[in-house]
């Protein structure tokens, strides 16, 4: 017996509703069924995921859901949430499952900080009319400038990536998300001039003429990792960790394993893909720096390294030593960053702000003159042009969105991606669900979100009397937060406003 | 080519080794690492001790060490051969996809790990003497052989097989099962059962190469007593969930 109430009602309006069913053939949960006697439209609100996915698509708009009203007695220590875990776990005796980052209630603290603008003095700069430099490279950036015998500069960059904007597509896998989702992340990507990640399931074979725009991830489980998969894309990226889950490793059911995600992984169908927790060659720094120079080793030191970590407490210990391991670039991922399933405790109670995280990382490397060892992208939850602004700002070179890319491309947060039964055909490999997302469309959706993007940073920058990322990389004087205590603001190292 | 790496670091060793088509015989080695990462369509012979991640990602060459290797040997291999006369270290073979690894004597820690197979490409890594600890954990496809050849004791550390959930592991000892359960040699995830002679024909060709290749003459040892070690299921995490 399932002592739970569903959480979310279906309301159906019938003088609206006209029975056509596309309610119904729109849910993969079956959330909705028609009664033959009575001729009418039913639904079953346990089964429903709050994906909005009918109510959008109704064609009189006769369907809402709501947060069902029927709620246990008020407590402010027992949520419903919790009480619904609780049972949950008692019926099972499972570990609770969820998908998507970390909604519970901490501070944001993008949302407490204030960007500045010019007024009288170093008069603010209008975008449309003077010129304004988005591109970022990343990479290694040279300890000295060498000159040959005849005083010429000698090029000693090493390999870096070049993008027309600071923003990248995060690391999500083949299996994870559909085939038709990463279409629409590498034609965008692009289309932009930046770049989508392969995450950790290889690359199928259709995309490898995206590969100038491609980092091909090598994590844990190696899977999909070849000669040819490393030589593909314009950098390689190791995942040790992931700020959804840090500390543990990944896992995609056998059930996901099917067709063309099997010869993708170089698994067998059925078999579940696992992603240990560590990678069990890395015990150390100097073992981390082994992986890294046999990957540039593969590619003939041509590509860029990306460490991808999870900001943990400890993150800015941790960063200077993968500065010094040859790593070219750092990326780190804050506790908010979404997931495809994660344990919710660990989602939810593990890891740390990008925001304290990036600062943090920043000022280490600094104090410790090994910043332009590496670039920084920070994740973990940017969800708009301001965001961006205010991590470079904070100290990054460049930032990563996951979440935000998948919600342009029809993701309504329902966070059930675990289940595999996305109504929006981005997390879920069921031929009938993954059709739903054209990508034809979701492409021009990714460039649409990253066009705006662009042209509101090159508004907020203009505003600050700002003309290059270069410029505004790192420049705290920019920032001011609100509602923050000292050791907030020591630790972002900005002033509060009205300082 | 004969390569003295004598003085050469492993940037240098390995860039002389890839500037040539031809089959390389390296010479004086002293723990470059790297050595044949990546390498494909030639045969590297190393005369002495190559270093860490020997062979990583290795698509297609044979590598042959007269000498000892180090740990991390045909990291994410993906096909080729590599044969060791001596011992490795820790981690041999890791995520290992194709190809196979025969190594004469002993290995360390950690030895295939998360090895994985598809189709027809599916890796292989015999080992003569002893293993150490954590042997094919998170197993996933291929085959693991230990011969146990001069151990004194069972031929296998701690652990072996912790979360495998595909491929098979032979390890020749009379060592009954309950107590190498008992003795956490084995863990209660893994099935383990004496090999019947049907189940040897699988292995039969590698002892035979093995034997070849290190000049054992005609190996019997296919008649001798192998336990092999499965999965008890290919989906290990599937009940450790609740429901959506």
């Amino acid at each position: 017996m399932n002592f739970i109430y569903p959480e979310y009602e279906i309301v159906r309006n019938h003088e609206k509703c006209t029975n056509c069913g596309i309610c119904k053939k729109e849910c993969a949960n079956e959330a909705h069924g028609f009664m033959e006697s009575a001729s009418k439209m039913t639904c079953d609100d346990a089964k429903c995921v709050n994906c909005h996915r009918c109510s959008v698509l109704c064609p009189t708009k006769a369907i809402k859901i709501i947060k069902s009203g029927n709620t246990y007695k008020e407590n402010t220590n027992w949520s419903n949430k919790t009480i619904n875990e609780i049972q949950r776990q008692a019926e099972s005796g499972g570990v609770l499952l969820s998908g998507m980052g970390n909604p519970e209630n901490y501070p944001v603290y993008f949302d407490k900080i204030l960007l500045n603008a010019s007024q009288v003095t170093n008069p603010s700069i209008d975008p449309l009319r003077e010129p304004m430099e988005s591109k970022v490279h990343l990479g290694a950036r040279p300890k000295k400038i060498e000159r040959d015998t005849d005083g010429k500069i000698k090029s000693n960059l090493k390999p870096q990536m070049f993008l027309s904007m600071p923003v990248m597509f995060s690391a999500m896998s083949y299996g994870s998300i559909s085939y038709n989702a990463h279409e629409s992340l590498a034609r965008a990507a692009t289309e932009l001039g930046v770049m989508y990640n392969t995450g950790e399931g290889g690359l199928h074979e259709n995309f490898y003429k995206y590969g100038k725009n491609t980092i091909v991830q090598v994590a844990s489980g190696r899977f999909g990792v070849h000669p040819t998969y490393l030589n593909s894309g314009s950098a390689i990226e190791i995942k040790m960790g992931q700020g959804g889950k840090p500390g543990i490793g990944g896992h995609l059911p056998g059930t996901k394993i099917v067709g063309d995600i099997s010869a993708t992984r170089m698994i067998p169908e059925g078999t579940d893909a696992i992603s240990p927790a560590p990678h069990h060659d890395i015990y150390s720094i100097e073992d981390l720096c082994q992986l890294i120079y046999s990957l540039k080793e593969v590619t003939n030191y041509t590509k860029p390294v990306i460490v991808k970590i999870a900001a943990v407490h400890n993150v800015a210990a941790i960063a200077s030593g993968i500065a010094r391991s040859g790593a070219d670039i750092i990326a780190l991922d804050g506790f908010r960053g979404g997931t495809g399933a994660a344990p919710t405790r660990i989602r939810d109670n593990v890891g740390l702000p990008i925001e304290l995280a990036l600062a943090c990382v920043d000022d280490r490397l600094r104090d410790e003159g090994i910043r332009n060892n590496v670039s920084i992208i920070a994740g973990g939850s940017i969800r708009s042009s301001a965001d961006v602004v205010k991590a470079i700002a904070l100290g990054a070179d460049c930032v990563y969105i996951g979440s935000a890319a998948l919600i342009a491309l029809g993701c309504h947060l329902c966070r059930t991606c675990h289940a595999g039964n996305c109504n929006w055909g981005i997390a879920t490999q069921i031929p009938e669900l993954t059709k739903r997302l054209n990508p034809e469309v979701g492409y021009k959706r990714l460039v649409n979100l990253m066009t705006a993007w662009r042209n509101e940073i090159k508004e907020m920058m203009g505003g600050m009397g700002i003309n290059a990322i270069e410029s505004l990389k790192g420049n705290r004087l920019m920032l001011r937060g609100v509602g923050m205590n000292e050791k907030e603001l020591e630790i972002l190292g900005i002033k509060h406003a009205g300082e | 080519m004969v390569i003295s790496a004598a003085q050469l670091g492993f940037r240098e060793l390995n860039e002389k080794i890839k500037s040539t088509s031809e089959d390389a015989c390296i010479n004086d080695c002293y723990g470059q690492r790297f050595i044949a990462c990546g390498a494909s369509d030639k045969t590297i012979t190393i005369n002495g001790t190559p270093g860490n991640a020997l062979g990583a990602y290795l698509d297609g060459a044979l590598v042959q060490v007269n000498g000892n290797a180090q740990d991390a040997v045909g990291d994410t291999m993906n096909g080729g051969k590599i044969v060791i006369h001596g011992n490795v270290g820790d981690a041999l073979g890791y995520s290992m996809r194709g190809g196979e690894i025969y190594v004469k004597g002993d290995a360390g820690y950690r030895t295939g790990i998360h090895m994985k197979q598809y189709k027809e490409i599916k890796p292989v890594i015999v080992i003569g003497g002893s293993v150490g600890s954590f042997l094919g954990e998170y197993l996933a496809g291929g085959i693991i052989i230990v011969l146990g050849l001069g151990a004194e004791d069972i031929p296998m550390g701690h652990f072996t097989g912790t979360g495998m959930h595909g491929g098979r592991i032979y390890i020749r000892t009379n060592a009954e099962v309950d107590s190498l359960l008992a003795e956490n040699l084995l863990v209660t995830q893994v099935i383990a059962e004496e090999a019947t002679p049907e189940e040897l024909t699988e292995i039969e060709s590698y002892i035979s190469e093995f034997a070849a290749l290190f000049g054992m003459g005609e190996a019997k040892l296919a008649n001798d007593r192998f336990l092999l070690l499965r999965p008890n299921t290919n989906n290990p995490y599937k009940q450790l969930y609740t429901k959506i």
